[in-house]
Parts: structure tokens; sequence; C-alpha cells
């Protein structure tokens, strides 16, 4: 165990520094120069060529990169071109609101996407199950934006339940949890509903049916923990879809997040701060994972970590 | 000789504005608070630095400098100045600065942290994007390159005098001393920051900042001792960030939000417009601002003058306006009719398609040409130019739609050979300050013509560039109208050599909550966008 750990950290490892030399290539054949736009439309090319010298620009690529990386192993993320403030301060001060709002609408899709995947492998076939699946259907496809901004309209401004957007209460945190988890609940009611369906036809179940237990306790106690097996590794590749999704989400509900940073950062070319907040995604996504990897023999002790 | 162009007390003038009638100013009670809301997190709040429209009104509240404007007005005043003098030639600008001035920090403001404000925005140590504003003091040469410490001209005369020499005369210089990059910052709370100072600003505004949660609130507090009694009107402004403007127009309605700092959004415009609820909450005013599209002048076959004015003559402007739900006004030269200098009685170039195919025929291009349109790409900018793209489309000119993030599309302009036409939308250019030489120098002057430049129709005419300088020489406020002519003339002569297309001149919209009181032209401010922070009141404290 203890050295599977290890190896994977390792990998994780080789991962972001993969992932950081390949953001830094693509950033660095960005056309746009940071060193103008830092010096702004009044600036004369000397003070242009000082602040490219002040920034390393003009060293040669792999001088300016490992400069990055060197920083990097020192926890040093850089400084942000045009809010000149530590990337690591700013990532800090938003990264508990994205883990907040990452665990609510985790909650909320296993919540609803289990609820709907049970129900509908149990109800097989019928209308109950056809309407769920097309409920999952039109979650999987349908626009961030547009969920984020209909429940705000109904429940927020019409039905005045909660605060319209912000952050600080648990009331604020319902309905950006609900759109993000609305989203999600639909590939795990599909997942798990193929799934419950799997393990219903096994023989086990079977004999346990067969032996008198009730129904609802060989659901409960034989069926669901085997079902369930696949949908933990998923929630660790879910980080990463919740990556993308709380860019939009957090601009939707005024999430103060990582996706809400990124998003200006993007729009301003801001390179020190998309390259850490690249990086921290990418950690999660990996982090996500590994921990998936490390819960499942705990349910299933016939799956041994090597 | 020296003349005394001005003197007294300022803050009598306050009151004395056009914008605020004195009885009415003076029956305001002071107190309350205020909400206003914007979409992005607020970058930095360092002077020297911050140069984007949201937090160029908040440093002026945090911050003074030697100069300012009459509230709602582009009209030039003292602030922190008490009085100034300019040298008969135009060279020398003195200013006896206010006593008792206090920074937030409880220590006195003096000359010699003007003297080091000024110098820290040149010093290209502190990267700031407005250096170049000071290139007609002396020893900005020295200075911007790092070669020297500080500006030879510029000398502390006494605690509360000071004194810029100027290597050129330069009308425009009190202009500068107005901006942000001008404002005054205590030295030793800079160097307690370092470059964190932006985050811990620390000034003589008529606020100071008492809290801010990165990427959530922040929270302006009256300054107790500011200098100008009976500013400002609010107790305290909250600036909650991250909040679409949709969003923030739903929080108004239910009494949340007083000002939404992005404004209306767009695809509610009309909606909202039409409103009777929000009828008297709606204020509207010109700002300094053209968009238009340029043309490269460098690059066949915009090297041809017919060529250049049969896209003046193609373009239907009022087709764009309605694309954009008629928030501008159409534009027919570089300035905008609310600048200094703006030529009332020029008609510009017709919308006239039959005359242009006649021009490109002219040229030898009766078969139209092939070329490309760069454009922005956040709404509505590409849609402004799919409607240009149609235009062109009428007389022959095949352009392609090049639609880049912003930062792409500035790089492309500054190179000679990479951008034919550019549309200017959420680029450029609103003005820095209310006068006619700043649609010049970086934009159409041979300066701007480089490089990595702004003058993306690499436009560079020799004799304007001299005429610019000239009218720039121009100190004497009682030759200004004189000054204003040449310029006029300058844009027109421009006009004829049509490097840009001028489309519309935007028009801003202000929507805010009835708690909030103040006359129009404050929530329409030139300067300070979405509104006079230090000026509006809250009614509900009257």
């Amino acid at each position: 165990m203890v050295a599977y750990v290890a190896r994977r950290l390792i990998q994780t490892m080789l991962i972001l520094i993969g992932i950081s030399f390949v953001t830094f290539v693509l950033l660095y054949l960005v056309p746009a120069d940071p060193a103008r736009q830092i010096a702004g439309r009044s600036a004369t090319a000397a003070t242009v060529e000082n602040i490219r010298q002040q920034l390393g620009l003009n060293l040669p690529f792999h001088e300016q990169y490992l400069r990055y990386l060197g920083g990097l192993l020192n926890g040093d993320l850089g400084r942000s071109y045009l809010q000149k403030t530590e990337v690591s301060t700013l990532i800090a001060s938003r990264l508990p609101a994205s883990l907040l709002l990452m665990a609510g609408a985790i909650f909320c899709e296993l919540l609803f996407g289990l609820t709907m995947g049970v129900v509908a492998a149990l109800n097989r076939g019928s209308r109950i199950d056809e309407t769920l699946m097309v409920a999952s259907f039109v979650g999987v496809s349908a626009p961030q934006f547009v969920i984020g901004i209909l429940l705000l309209y109904i429940f927020a401004v019409q039905l005045g339940w909660f605060p319209i957007g912000g952050y600080g209460t648990f009331a604020h945190l319902v309905l950006p949890s609900l759109t993000l988890g609305f989203l999600g609940a639909g590939w795990y009611s599909r997942m798990m509903r193929s799934s419950l369906i799997e393990v219903l036809r096994q023989d086990y179940v079977r004999t346990a049916r067969a032996a008198g237990i009730a129904r609802a306790r060989v659901l409960l106690g034989h069926a669901l923990p085997n079902a369930i097996l696949p949908i933990i590794a998923m929630i660790g590749i879910d980080i990463g879809l919740f990556m993308s999704g709380i860019v939009v989400v957090e601009s939707v509900f005024g999430w103060p997040g990582i996706g809400q940073l990124a998003w200006q950062a993007i729009q301003r070319v801001d390179i020190p701060i998309i390259m850490g907040v690249t990086l921290v995604s990418a950690c999660a996504i990996v982090l996500g994972n590994l921990i998936a990897d490390l819960i499942t023999p705990l349910i299933d002790p016939r799956i041994r970590l090597r | 000789m020296r003349r005394l162009l001005l003197a007294g007390v300022a803050a009598a003038a306050l009151c004395a504005s056009p914008a605020l009638s004195p009885a009415f100013a003076q029956d305001i009670k002071q107190g309350g608070s205020m909400t206003v809301t914007y979409k992005d997190d607020v970058s930095t709040l360092d002077p020297a630095i911050g140069y984007d429209w949201q937090n160029w009104s908040m440093i002026k509240s945090l911050f003074d400098g030697l100069m300012d404007y009459e509230p709602g007005t582009t009209e030039l005043r003292p602030e922190l100045a008490e009085s100034y003098e300019i040298s008969e030639d135009g060279t020398v600008f003195t200013f006896k600065l206010r006593q008792g001035v206090k920074f937030h920090n409880g220590r006195e403001l003096t000359a010699e942290d003007v003297k080091y404000s000024i110098e820290r925005t040149v010093n290209p140590k502190t990267q700031s994007p407005g250096a170049g504003f000071f290139g007609s003091i002396k020893g900005f040469e020295e200075a911007s390159a790092g070669n020297a410490e500080g500006l030879s001209g510029v000398t502390v005369v006494d605690p509360y005098t000071i004194r810029f020499e100027l290597s050129r005369p330069d009308a425009t210089f009190l202009h500068v001393l107005a901006l942000n990059f001008a404002h005054v910052v205590p030295k030793e709370e800079v160097e307690k920051h370092g470059a964190d100072f932006g985050k811990h600003p620390v000034g003589s505004g008529a606020f100071r900042l008492a809290e801010w949660t990165l990427g959530q609130r922040l929270v302006f507090e009256r300054f107790q001792d500011y200098w100008n009694e009976g500013l400002p009107k609010l107790d305290q402004i909250v600036f909650e960030v991250g909040q679409e403007p949709v969003v923030a127009l739903l929080r108004l309605q239910n009494g949340e939000v007083d000002v939404p700092g992005d404004g209306i959004p767009p695809a509610k415009f009309i909606e909202v417009m039409n409103d009777p609820k929000f009828k008297d909450l709606i204020i509207q005013g010109g700002q300094l601002h053209t968009g238009y599209v340029t043309m490269n002048v460098k690059i066949p076959p915009f090297d041809r003058i017919e060529v250049r004015k049969a896209v003046n003559m193609a373009i239907n402007k009022d087709r764009i306006l309605r694309i954009i739900n008629g928030r501008a006004v159409v534009a027919n030269q570089p300035l905008p009719p609310t600048m200094p200098g703006y030529a009332e009685d020029y008609q510009g170039y017709p919308y006239d398609p039959e005359g242009a195919k006649a021009l490109l025929a002219e040229a030898g291009l009766g078969d139209g040409f092939e070329t490309e349109l760069f454009v922005m790409n956040t709404d509505p900018q590409p849609r402004i130019a799919q409607a240009i793209q149609q235009d062109l489309k009428a007389i022959g000119i095949e352009a392609s739609i090049k639609s880049l993030a912003q930062a792409n599309v500035i790089a492309a302009g500054g190179e000679e050979d990479q951008a034919p036409m550019i549309w200017s939308g959420g680029m450029a250019w609103i003005a820095d300050f209310p006068d006619p030489s700043n649609f010049y120098g970086p934009i159409l002057g041979c300066d701007g013509a480089v490089p990595g430049g702004w003058n993306w129709a690499w436009y560079c005419n020799e004799e304007l560039d001299a005429a610019a300088a000239e009218a720039d020489s121009i100190v004497d406020p009682a030759m200004a109208g004189e000054r204003e002519a040449m310029w006029r003339d300058i844009y027109l002569k421009i006009m004829e050599d049509a490097p840009w297309a001028p489309i519309f001149n935007e028009e801003r919209f202000t929507i805010r909550s009835e708690r909030i009181g103040g006359d129009d032209k404050l929530f329409v401010d030139p300067v300070h966008i979405p509104v006079h922070y230090d000026e509006v009141y809250a009614e509900d404290v009257q």
C-alpha cells in the first residue's frame, strides 16, 4: 500500500511537470506580449524593453521554463502581471470556496444520481424508468449557464427561497451546488442504473432472494455495495469535469472560487495566474483519482492495490 | 514675468460646481451606505498601476492628485494644489500645496510625497502603464530607461511648494497631473507593502479601504480626516465582486444593489429601457469614446487613398447602431462630440455604396479584392464585424473575419504586415483625459506607428505630427480656442487621408436604485465611471 502510494505520488509529480511544460509552451506561443500589455499604450520602447527584462521575457524559452520550474519547487507560483500579487495568495484565497462548492455538488450528484439510478433500475422498462433516463439525458446535455440562470430565477427571484448569488452562508451554497450536481447526476443515474441491473442479475442476489431475505435487505445489504463500485472511481474522474463546469457556475452565481479567477485571467492573458490555476486543477484531478483508487479496496476487499 | 493663473480655496469651488448648485449641495446630509457590484474582481488599487475603467474611479476615491475635474464635467480644477503658476514660455509649472492634508495613516502630505509619487510611476521597476504620460518632464528619458534615480525636472521648493520643469511646452500637463498615475502615495506605506501596495492602498482620498476579501468584496469607509469637509457624502461603499450583470440587475430590483457597476447587460437592454419601473433610474450620457475600423496603410490595397475612402462610404453605421440597440451615436471623425476640438459642422463621408464602388473602380479595383478584418471575440464585437463584412461585400470587398482574444488582436495590430483591417470595439479608444491631443499620439501619430504600437493603421503624417506638437505648445489658457481650432484642423486633415472609418461614439447608461441620489451628471461622470463615488448620497438618511 505504502509503495503503491509512493509510486502514484511520483507519477503525479511527473504528470504535473508534463502539464506545466505543455501549458508553458502553449502560453509562450500566444502572440500577445505581456511586457507591452503591462507597459500600456503610452509607453516608450525603452520602458517595454525594461519591463521585458525584469520579467525575464527576453530569455530563451528553456531558461524561462527552468526558472519557472525552479520557482515551483520552492512553492513559488510567481506574481500576477496585472494584479501584482502572489499567485499563491490569489489561489489560496479562492480555493476554499471552490472546494466547498465541489463538495456540495458531489453530494447533490450522488443524492440525485444514485436515487434516480436505483429507482430506474428497480422499475426497468417502465414509464418511470423512461422518464428518469430522459431527465438524466437532459441533465447531461443542458448548458450549465442556462440551468444556473433558470434555478436562480425560479428559486431566488420568484420564490425568494435563496439569495440571488453570493457567498457566505449555507443558503448561498444550495443553488450553485444544485446546478453543478443536477448536470453530473445524469451520468451517475445512468451508471447506477446499468450497474445495479447487472448486479441484480447475479447468482448471489437470486440466491439471497430465494432464501427468503426481504427485498429491501437484499438491495441495501448485497446489491447496492457491489453496484456502487464503479461510481467511486467516477467521482475521481468527476473532479476533472467539475473544473470546467466550475468556471461557468462560479460566474453565474458570483461564487468567489478559482474558476472565476481563471476566467478573469484568461481574458487578460495574465500568464502566471493561468499557469497557477492550471496546475492546481491538475493536482485536484490527479489527487481525486488517487483517492478514488485508495477507497475502492476498502469497499471491495477483492481489489488489491499493487 | 509669471502670471498667476489660478488661486484661491478650491474647496469653495467644489460646491460651486456647475453640476451641483451650492444650496442643493449643503442640504445633503452625510451618512448611509451604497452597494455596487462588478463581474470581475478588482485587480489593483495602486494608482501607479491601476489602469482599467473599474479601478480608475475607485482609486480616485482613495487617492488625490494635484489636479482634478469638476464633478460630472471635464473642467479642470485644483485638488491638492491650492494654486498654481505657469511660466510665460509654458515650461515651468509651480504648485502651492494645500496645508494640513492627511494621509489615511495620519501623516501630513507634503511636496516630497508628490515628487516621490511621480518619480515612482516613471521608475521602470514600478512597471506603470502610465509612465509615458510624464514624457515632457525634464529627465524623463534617463529615469524611464532606469539610468537615473529621479526626475531632474521635479524640485521640492519647500514642504508646500513643488516645481516641474518641462523639456517642451505642454498644454496637456495639467490634465496629466489629474491622472491617477500622478496621485500621491506615502513612501513609508509603499515600502512597507512593497509590490502588494495595490492590495493595501493608503492615500489621502475621501474614502479609506476598510476591507478587501479577495474575490468577494471591498469596503470603503469615509475618511474622517478628509481635508475637503462635507465629502464624501456616504459613510460606506460596499463593492461586491464576482456578480454577473444579469444577476446584479435582479438584485437591484430586489433592493439589494444600488449600482450594477457593469451597467445594463446587452441582452436585457431593450427590456430594461422599456420597463416603466426603471424609467427614472436610468441616466444616459456621452463618453469620450470612438469606435473605428483601422485600415493598414502599409498593406495593399489600403495604401491607396481611394480604397480607404471607399470603405468609409460603404459602411452603414445606422444599421450597426441597431445591432447594439442604439447605445451610441454615429461617428464621422476621430474625436467624440463631447471632446473639445470636435468639428460640429463636418459631415464626414456619406453612406454611399455606389460612390464607393466608383472609387474602387477608379483605383483599378472594380472587381473588388480579398482582405481580412480582425476583431475581438466577445459579444457584440463579432456581430458588428459581420455587419461591416456584409457592407464591404456589397461593394466587392471580400473581408474574412479573424475573431481573436483581445491581446492577440492588439498584438497583430502592432505588427506592420499582420492586420489589414481591425474593428477597434472593446479595445480602444476611451480618452485618458479630456483633451484632443489624447486621441492623436499613440493611435494616429508617427510615434505609435512602430512595432508593438497602438497606431494600427500605421498612418504617419509628419506634417500633422509637427502641427500636433505646435498645438500642444500653446499653454496659455487665453489661447485655448486657437489651440482647439488647430486640433480640429488636424483631425479633419486625417479624415482627408481616411486611415480610419469612424463608426460610432458610445453612450453610457447607468442604472441606480431609488435610494441613491445626486445630480444626473454624477452618474455619467466622464472620469468617474460608473458614478462619482465621493459626491452621490443616500436618500434614506436625508
